[in-house]
C-alpha cells in the first residue's frame, strides 16, 4: 500500500469511527448496512477478481449464516454468542461441500453451479416453513451483545460493525497480498503453468472459497443482527449479483473496489429511492456510465486518471 | 544398469479414433541429453504433456526415476522433480520477471499455503529468483513485467522458470523456437551449461544447433518411435533423411 492510499485509508477510518456523533440516526443505520454489504463484496471479491471464478451464488453464505443464527436464537432457546459461532461454522461447511462441487468447473460452468447452489437454497427457505417459516421470515431475533454491551442502539451497533469490519478487511487484505494470494492470482492467469510448477490449483481455488464463504458468513452474522428479522429474499440472485456488481463497479481485484461499489450501490438504494422511485434505473444508468468511462471500475479508472495529472504535469 | 530418468513403457494416446501416441517406449537415462525430433503432428508435445501429466495417456506408464507417475498429477509431478518449458510462451504477462520466477520457487516451497506473509517478506528466495534470472542473462530486468520483454527474453524467462526448481528431468519444448541466430547462440550455450544433474528432454527443429547438445535422438513420426540412437546413427538413417530431412 502507498503512502498516500495509507493516509487516505485511515482518514477514512476515523471519519468513519466518528460517524455517530456527526450524524443523524438514519445515517449511522444506512452506514452499518454499507459496511455489512462492503465486507459482502470483499469477500467475493477475493473468488472474482483474485481467482477469476465469477460466482453468481455468494449470497448463499449470507443466508445460511443468517438463518442458522435465526434459528437457533428463536426455536432452539440458544444464546446469540453460540448461535453466531454456529452460523460461522455452518457458513463454512456449506462452502466446503459446494467448493468440492462447484470447482471441478471453472468460467460459465463455475458461474452456473454457484448459482444453482443458491437457488436450491433460496428454494429450501421459502419451502422448508417448518424451519425457516418460509415467506413470512423468522422475526423477532435477538441482537448479540458481545462482553456484555448491548448494542441495540444504532450507534452501538454501528461501531461493532466497524470494528468487525476492519477485521474483515486486514484478513481479506492479509490473504490477498500473501504468498498464498499470489499463487491464487497466478491460477487465474496461467493455471496450466501453475500447475506445471508444482501448485495445486484446485486446492488453491478451495481454499480460497471455502475462506470467501466464511467472510461471506460473517457479513450474514451482521445482516441478521442488524434487520432482527431473515427472510428467503437475503439469498436471492438478486443479492449475489448485487454483490457481483459491487465488485465489477468499484473495481475487481483492487482492495478498495468493492467497497467502493458496495457504498455506491447501497447509496443509490437507501438515500436516492427515497426521492427517486425508479432507484433500479437510476443503478443502471450509473453502471453504464462506469462500463463507459472507466471499464475496469472505479477504482482502476481513478489510478488512471491520477496517473495522467501526475504525467500531465511534468 | 542403473535406473533410467525417465523411462516410458508402452504408452498410448488416442484422441477419439486419432491416435497421437502408438506404442511408445523410450529410455532415458540420468543425466542424458535426449533429442525428440519429427516432422510437425508427430505427437512430440503430446508425448511431453503425458510426461508431466497434462494429459492421460490411453495406456502405458511412465516411470519417473523407477518410480510409477502415470496417475500422479502435474503438480505432484513437478514436486518430483520435473519441470517443462512451453513451445508457446506461458507466462504471467503483468508480473514481473522477479515474480515470475518466485512462483516458480513458491510451487515446490511449503510457503505457497502462507496466507498471511506476502512474498516481498521471503528475502532468500527473492535472491534465488535473481539468482535463476542472472542464469540467463536477465538479472538485470528483474523488475520489468514480462509484458515488456522482446520475445526471445521471454524464451530465456521460460527457461529461468524451469531452471530455479533445480529439475530432476527438464523438457524443453522447443526452446529456439522463433528466434535469431545470435539468441539461438546464447541459449544453446545456456542449455550445454546446465548440469548433468539434471536430465534433459528436449524437442528442437533446428538441427544444427541441437544436435551437438544431444546425446541421443528419438525420431517420432505419426505417433511412433521411428528411429532411437546416436545423433550420428539417427542422422544417417535412411527413414529419417525420407521422413524427417527431406532429402
Amino acid at each position: 500500500m502507498s503512502r498516500a492510499s495509507l493516509i487516505l485509508a485511515l482518514t477514512a477510518l476515523v471519519a468513519l469511527a466518528l460517524l455517530p456523533f456527526y450524524a443523524g440516526e438514519y445515517f449511522i443505520n444506512l452506514a452499518s448496512q454499507i459496511l455489512i454489504a462492503a465486507i459482502f463484496a470483499s469477500s467475493l471479491n477475493l473468488l472474482v477478481g483474485y481467482g477469476g471464478l465469477t460466482s453468481l451464488g455468494h449470497a448463499a453464505f449470507v443466508g445460511v449464516s443468517a438463518y442458522v443464527f435465526a434459528w437457533l436464537t428463536t426455536h432452539a432457546g440458544a444464546g446469540p454468542a453460540v448461535a453466531a459461532a454456529a452460523a460461522l461454522v455452518g457458513a463454512t461447511i456449506v462452502a466446503c461441500v459446494f467448493g468440492l462441487v462447484a470447482l471441478r468447473a471453472t468460467g460459465l460452468g463455475f458461474l452456473m453451479i454457484t448459482l444453482a447452489f443458491s437457488q436450491i437454497l433460496w428454494g429450501l427457505a421459502y419451502r422448508w416453513a417448518s424451519v425457516t417459516n418460509g415467506d413470512n421470515g423468522i422475526s423477532g431475533i435477538p441482537r448479540f451483545s458481545p462482553f456484555g454491551l448491548s448494542l441495540d442502539g444504532a450507534a452501538a451497533f454501528y461501531w461493532f460493525t466497524l470494528a468487525l469490519c476492519v477485521i474483515a478487511f486486514a484478513a481479506i487484505a492479509a490473504f490477498a497480498s500473501s504468498a498464498f494470494g499470489a499463487a491464487l492470482r497466478g491460477t487465474r492467469d496461467e493455471p496450466r503453468r501453475m500447475a506445471a510448477l508444482g501448485h495445486d490449483v484446485r486446492l488453491i481455488r478451495w481454499i480460497t472459497f471455502v475462506y470467501a464463504g466464511f467472510w461471506a458468513g460473517v457479513a450474514g452474522l451482521l445482516y441478521v443482527n442488524y434487520n432482527k428479522f431473515i427472510h428467503p429474499s437475503a439469498m436471492s440472485i438478486t443479492n449475489s449479483a448485487e454483490g457481483l456488481l459491487a465488485v465489477i463497479a468499484g473495481g475487481s481485484g483492487t482492495l478498495a473496489g468493492p467497497i467502493v461499489g458496495a457504498t455506491l450501490i447501497m447509496l443509490l438504494k437507501n438515500y436516492v429511492s427515497a426521492y427517486v422511485e425508479r432507484w433500479n434505473m437510476l443503478l443502471g444508468f450509473v453502471f453504464v456510465a462506469i462500463v463507459l468511462i472507466a471499464p475496469d471500475g472505479v477504482i482502476p479508472g481513478l489510478r488512471r486518471a491520477a496517473a495522467r495529472i501526475r504525467g500531465g504535469r511534468k | 544398469m542403473t535406473t533410467p530418468a525417465l523411462f516410458i513403457d508402452n504408452l498410448h494416446k488416442r484422441f477419439g479414433g486419432l491416435p497421437a501416441t502408438r506404442d511408445v517406449t523410450m529410455r532415458v537415462a540420468q543425466g542424458e541429453r535426449r533429442l525428440v525430433i519429427g516432422p510437425n503432428g508427430a505427437g512430440k508435445t503430446t508425448l511431453f504433456n503425458q510426461i508431466t501429466g497434462d494429459i492421460a495417456p490411453t495406456s502405458g506408464a511412465i516411470y519417473l526415476f523407477g518410480a510409477d507417475v502415470t496417475r500422479l498429477s502435474p503438480a505432484q509431478r513437478a514436486h518430483r522433480g520435473i519441470a517443462r518449458t512451453y513451445q508457446i510462451i506461458t507466462l504471467f504477462q503483468k508480473d514481473t520477471l522477479e515474480h515470475n520466477v518466485m512462483l516458480a520457487l513458491l510451487g515446490l516451497s511449503r510457503r505457497r499455503f502462507d496466507i498471511l506473509r506476502p512474498l516481498s517478506r521471503f528475502p532468500d528466495m527473492r535472491a534465488a529468483a535473481r539468482e535463476a534470472l542472472a542464469l540467463v542473462g536477465l538479472d538485470g530486468a528483474a523488475d520489468r513485467t514480462v509484458s515488456a520483454l522482446a520475445y526471445g527474453e521471454k524464451r530465456r524467462l521460460e527457461i529461468a522458470l524451469a531452471l530455479a526448481q533445480k529439475p530432476k528431468l527438464l523438457l524443453l519444448d522447443e526452446p529456439m523456437a522463433g528466434l535469431s541466430l545470435e539468441e539461438r547462440k546464447s541459449v544453446k550455450s545456456l542449455i550445454a551449461s546446465i548440469p548433468r544433474t539434471t536430465t534433459l528432454v528436449m524437442i528442437e527443429h533446428d538441427m544444427d544447433t541441437a544436435l551437438d547438445l544431444a546425446d541421443a535422438v528419438t525420431l517420432l513420426h505419426y505417433g511412433k518411435v521411428l528411429v532411437d540412437g546416436s545423433p550420428q546413427a539417427v542422422i544417417s538413417d535412411p527413414q529419417t533423411r525420407e521422413v524427417y530431412l527431406g532429402v
